[in-house]
């Protein structure tokens, strides 16, 4: 049985009442793991005895009203360190290593009493838009099983909308939570760039990096998204704001007045025209709604995918310099001397995208093309962030497609690495401002009939807006209805 | 200014990111770091004379905690992830490779 149909809220109603315990629902996610995991290869790793031991000590105690999220099953992408747990970032240099502490935002869920049911499959190191650079399985699509997840938090998008559990973390350098998000016809958050911590989040470029999560409702992910931010004195670059109840006021929502703006790069006709139909007929809702919509040009946004591949390479190149093989991790056989030790681990450690990557940024920010490279891009940064401040003066979200496709064809890209960079276009430039911005189920393809997303994109830490924005257009449509059957078999 | 991305420019990378990259494997990745350096090249149109350069989206600035220090005690659990221990230190392969030494 799986979670369709279902929310936090109701089983948190149902929990309390006593009409359900946590170990059914920690069992529900298991069996529906069973049931479908085998065609989607979404999961790494399973908690299953430990998750069960803490369902029985949550049953033991019981779920008072304020312990929302007692007893609820989520999932993990293996980015994010878990004590006593695997934790790969699906690379062949981590595949053994069992992390001495939690992450943050594990050890926030943990405390609140939501259950950890297993990790998911992405990208290596979080590299990727499809989740087939992960080192260890490929992830298929629910909703098509030849097609990708999206990446890189494919294995926890594919979770959520299989109905294995309500929600799962992803992590966004570039559009790892948004792109996912489109491709399997869920909700994804990437919050403000410093609204969660990324303490013990596997760091691929840091000044991009933020946790956010991946689920089948809006509600769902206001309430998980609340439970997770926050001030961390282990992170100096999370912020100390105050963390509002983002859920509380959703009901109340409206769009009326809602002051919208369209880039013109984000619907152009560069887009899947069947992609490009759907989100047009989302921004038409809005406004029958009474939002106003205004087209507006960002004429960076084209400069975003070099201008981010640059930047994000070059914080990778660097942050993946601990991988040396010495103190954990992947160490190279027979090597004679320490050089040795370093590059055969390293060499035989990486995947060929997360090497490409460094390569790129050692390059980038090598002598003789720091100020070409690495420089100009911080500069061209500079530019596309001013762009967003400049429309939401006047706006109060902007949007536009997530992706320019649906899921695409599994192998139809992997060995082209510039046509898979083009996929983050419309997602890139939101990580450059460290803004706010989600991807919402906005209806499916003609054509293929895979989802679309519509990418809703905020004002500095005002997640509130997009929120309600994403729950009025869920609320007065029937996309978020729809299930995958799993590649036909239900 | 287009940059022409060798061989031996990717050899020199490759030094310095700690990576080898075999004559296969060279072919391989040589035109695809090209291309993508390439696209990099086309920043070089946006006119950014006196941007300032963005280097992270924080508005947070650094804090200083307590300077006190903190017993983990977790010494055996982050062993267990060394590849190579002995006595309860990591152990690594000789540093310097005596081997070789005839040849300096």
């Amino acid at each position: 049985m799986s979670f369709y149909n279902t929310s936090i809220s109701e089983l948190h109603q149902q929990l309390v009442n006593g009409d359900v315990s946590a170990t059914d629902l920690v069992k529900r996610a298991f069996d529906r793991i069973e049931e479908t995991d085998d065609k989607l290869q979404a999961f790494l790793a399973l908690n299953k005895e430990a998750a069960l031991k803490r369902a029985a000590e949550i049953d033991k105690a019981g779920v008072a009203d304020d312990q929302l999220l007692a007893g609820i099953p989520l999932a993990v992408k293996d980015n994010i360190l878990t004590k006593g747990l695997t934790t790969t970032a699906a690379s062949k240099i981590l595949e053994n290593f069992n992390p001495v502490y939690d992450a943050t935002v594990v050890e926030k869920i943990k405390q609140a009493g939501a259950i950890n049911v297993g990790k998911t499959n992405l990208d290596e190191f979080a590299m990727g838009s499809s989740t087939e650079n992960s080192a260890f399985k490929t992830t298929h699509n629910p909703w098509n099983l030849t097609r990708v997840p999206g990446g890189s938090s494919g294995g926890s998008a594919a979770a959520v909308a299989a109905g294995d559990v309500l929600g799962a973390f992803g992590t966004d350098t570039g559009g790892s939570i948004r792109m996912p998000a489109s491709f399997n016809g869920i909700v994804g958050m990437k919050p403000t760039y410093g609204r969660v911590s990324r303490w013990g989040v596997i760091a691929f470029g840091s000044s991009f990096d933020q946790v956010g999560w991946l689920t089948k409702s809006v509600k769902d992910n206001a309430i998980l998204m609340q439970a997770i931010s926050g001030l961390d004195k282990h992170d100096m670059t999370s912020a100390n704001k105050e963390v509002p109840n983002w859920a509380a006021s959703l009901d109340n929502a409206s769009v009326k007045g809602l002051r919208i703006a369209v880039p013109e790069e984000y619907v152009s006709d560069k887009l899947d025209p069947d992609v490009r139909e759907v989100v047009e007929a989302a921004l038409k809702h809005y406004e029958s709604l009474g939002a106003t919509i205004d087209t507006v040009k960002m004429p960076h946004t084209k400069y975003g995918v070099p201008a981010y591949y640059i930047l994000a390479s070059s914080e990778a190149s660097s942050n993946l310099q601990r991988y040396d093989g010495i103190r954990y991790g992947f160490r190279a056989k027979d090597v004679k001397n320490l050089d040795d030790v370093y590059v055969r681990s390293r060499t035989e450690g990486f995947g060929e995208e997360v090497k490409r990557r460094i390569m790129l940024g050692t390059f980038s920010l090598s002598a003789g093309f720091y100020d070409a490279y690495f420089n100009k891009a911080a500069k061209v940064r500079r530019l596309m962030a001013n762009d967003f401040f400049n429309v939401l003066k006047d706006h109060d979200v902007i949007m536009g497609a997530t992706g320019a496709t649906t899921a695409f064809e599994i192998g139809s890209e992997v060995d082209d690495p510039t046509k898979m960079y083009f996929n983050d276009t419309l997602t890139v430039p939101v990580n450059m401002a460290g803004l706010p911005a989600m991807s919402i189920p906005a209806g499916f393809s003609k054509k293929d009939g895979m989802p679309v997303g519509l990418q809703i994109i905020g004002k500095q830490f005002d997640e509130q807006t997009l929120y309600n924005t994403a729950y009025v257009f869920e609320q007065t449509t029937d996309v978020h209805k729809r299930n995958p059957k799993l590649g036909g078999q239900d | 200014m287009a940059e022409k991305i060798d061989r031996q420019e990717v050899q020199h990378v490759a030094n310095l990111a700690k990576l080898s990259f075999d004559d296969q494997a060279l072919s391989k990745i040589t035109p695809q770091l090209e291309e993508i350096i390439g696209l990099f090249t086309d920043l070089q149109k946006v006119d950014t004379d006196g941007v300032e350069p963005m280097y992270s989206p924080t508005t947070e600035v650094n804090v200083m905690r307590e300077d006190k220090g903190i017993r983990s005690n977790q010494r055996e659990a982050l062993l267990k992830n060394a590849p190579d221990t002995q006595d309860g230190l990591i152990k690594v392969p000789a540093i310097i490779d005596e081997s070789e030494d005839g040849d300096k």
